[in-house]
């Protein structure tokens, strides 16, 4: 049992660094092969390392049994000479690339990045890109994606070989975008990071440790944009500050029995002030230039949250940065949490003046604000709130804490 | 929904004689006051704050400095917002904070996007 868990992490850990790397050698077309032999490779270790123990390097031992079964694969069929050869830019590549597989430190690296580049490509967008995403740049299984898409294996495999064969089909290439375009294009990539990580933060799943393990990724990844210099931008360092502030918060706001406590409810002694430390630092390294973010603001907005004393003063510029971001982005989330953080500082007859007019009439949300901003001024209106909200409510856990906050108004 | 411009007037004023904290207060009522229409998901564009002085020029090559004497009020900025009618956009422009400086709100429709659309169904 213990095996196995070293054994799955090992997975985790060098699947996407494999895969990368053999895409890169012999191009992104072969990129569900090099996803056969990850798993081969880790199918031989655990029958091998049964019988005769883990071996005292288990990361070279897995590169050297990919780089064999890689090598068979393309040398067999003359798929090598034929397909491989004729594509490779020097002979010196071609020599290289018959004896080994690249695996120094430096070339898992690059086709990583390369890689993160070519799986948020623009052709492939969707939900089908963030579960692709987390299986080629992340290395989750595909029973753990079924999972947190509340969705089954069959549907997400379907799934993934579409977006595989857009890949080919639209002859996206293993290397990283032109230096006029790696902006832009880093702006799709940063997105999807953003996705992944939210896909944790708010996944619909109960598993607590896969969502967690989906922020970590989320930042491993980002990590990884600030590495290299022409990606380590500004937006790259807040998005980077915004998850560190999030994710501080983890601890505090699990229940013990798996339900979410809310932020004004939360122990604040359970917050990570190690996270938080981080996030300050990235967001510091994020305030350069003229170019502001989404992430920035974001990320601003979160280091405020994480500010223990709840004063006026605080909220003004929660509410200031709501606005801001407003401007850059609607959605009726930064509507309602703006409207949240205007109750904060001008109280809830102000804000119940402008929660009217923001229309939200099928969002869960609006209906749990307005029960909020009545509750102290009219329980009649708070309790017929609160139960619009109760008839929207998708989980007994939401119609629970529903429950008792009608209970608690009579 | 239709593209209306917002055009925001109002008399000059000499902010020097403001307290930091006035100033701040004036800076948020137009914060929370565009706040509120984007909250409402109806921002089309921010538009820009015009900054005083600036320079007018007139037929025969004059160029006047502003503050602007034969204008009452200046032009200090403008917005770019979403509505279903004029009527909706009207309504949408008060509680402007223009309004209580003694300025005021023009709103005018945009037409090119709609004649652009013109064009393109006929060709």
């Amino acid at each position: 049992m213990q095996e196995n868990e070293t054994l799955k992490q090992l997975f985790q850990k060098e699947f996407s660094k494999i895969v990368a790397v053999i895409s890169k050698q012999f191009g992104l077309q072969h990129i569900e092969i090099a996803e056969d032999i990850v798993s081969e490779t880790f199918l031989q270790a655990l029958e091998t390392w049964k019988n005769k123990g883990t071996p005292a390097n288990p990361t070279a031992w897995i590169y050297k049994v990919a780089q064999r079964k890689t090598l068979y694969h393309f040398r067999r069929g003359k798929i090598f000479e034929q397909k491989i050869v004729p594509n490779l830019k020097s002979t010196q590549e071609k020599n290289d690339e018959i004896s080994s597989l690249d695996f120094s430190p430096q070339n898992i690296k690059d086709s990583q990045l390369q890689m993160l580049f070519a799986v948020c490509n623009p052709t492939i967008a969707g939900e089908a890109q963030i579960g692709l995403a987390l299986r080629i740049l992340c290395g989750f299984s595909i029973d753990e994606i079924a999972e947190a898409f509340l969705s089954n294996e069959e549907t997400i495999k379907k799934r993934l070989f579409r977006a595989k064969e857009k890949l080919r089909a639209s002859k996206v290439k293993m290397e990283l975008p032109p230096e006029k375009e790696i902006e832009q294009r880093l702006d799709n990539v940063l997105h999807i990071i953003y996705l992944l990580f939210t896909e944790g933060y708010y996944s619909k799943t109960q598993n607590e440790v896969l969502r967690k393990d989906f922020c970590l990724e989320a930042m491993r990844l980002c990590l990884q944009l600030t590495d290299y210099k022409k990606t380590n931008l500004p937006k790259t360092n807040a998005l980077l500050a915004l998850m560190c502030f999030h994710s501080s918060r983890f601890r505090a706001r699990l229940a013990s029995d798996d339900t979410y406590i809310l932020y004004e409810n939360q122990n604040q002694e359970l917050w990570d002030p190690a996270l938080i430390k981080q996030g300050t630092h990235f967001l510091l390294l994020s305030a350069t230039g003229n170019d502001l973010s989404s992430y920035h603001v974001e990320a601003r907005i979160a280091s405020l949250h994480c500010q223990k004393e709840d004063s006026k003063k605080k909220w003004e510029k929660i509410l200031h940065l709501y606005n801001q971001l407003l401007f850059l982005n609607y959605s009726p989330a930064v509507a309602l949490n703006r409207t949240f953080a205007l109750y904060k500082v001008y109280g809830a007859q102000a804000a119940l003046a402008e929660a009217e007019k923001l229309k939200l009439d099928s969002n869960y949300y609006y209906f749990i604000l307005m029960g909020e901003l009545y509750k102290n001024i009219d329980h009649k209106n708070a309790k017929a709130n609160f139960l619009k909200a109760y008839s929207l409510a998708r989980t007994i856990t939401d119609k629970q804490a529903l429950q008792t906050k009608i209970d608690s108004l009579l | 929904m239709e593209d209306f411009v917002f055009l925001f007037r109002q008399p000059e004023m000499d902010r020097s004689k403001l307290s930091q904290t006035e100033m701040q207060a004036i800076l948020n009522k137009w914060d929370n006051w565009f706040g509120g229409i984007a909250a409402q998901g109806k921002i089309k564009n921010m538009g820009l704050r015009l900054v005083s002085p600036g320079k007018v020029l007139k037929p025969g090559g004059i160029i006047t400095e502003g503050p602007f004497v034969e204008i009452r009020e200046r032009l200090n900025g403008f917005i770019m917002v979403k509505a279903d009618s004029l009527e909706e956009a009207v309504t949408l422009a008060h509680g402007c904070p223009a309004l209580e400086f003694n300025g005021s709100v023009e709103i005018r429709p945009v037409s090119m996007g709609e004649q652009l659309k013109g064009t393109l169904l006929s060709s």
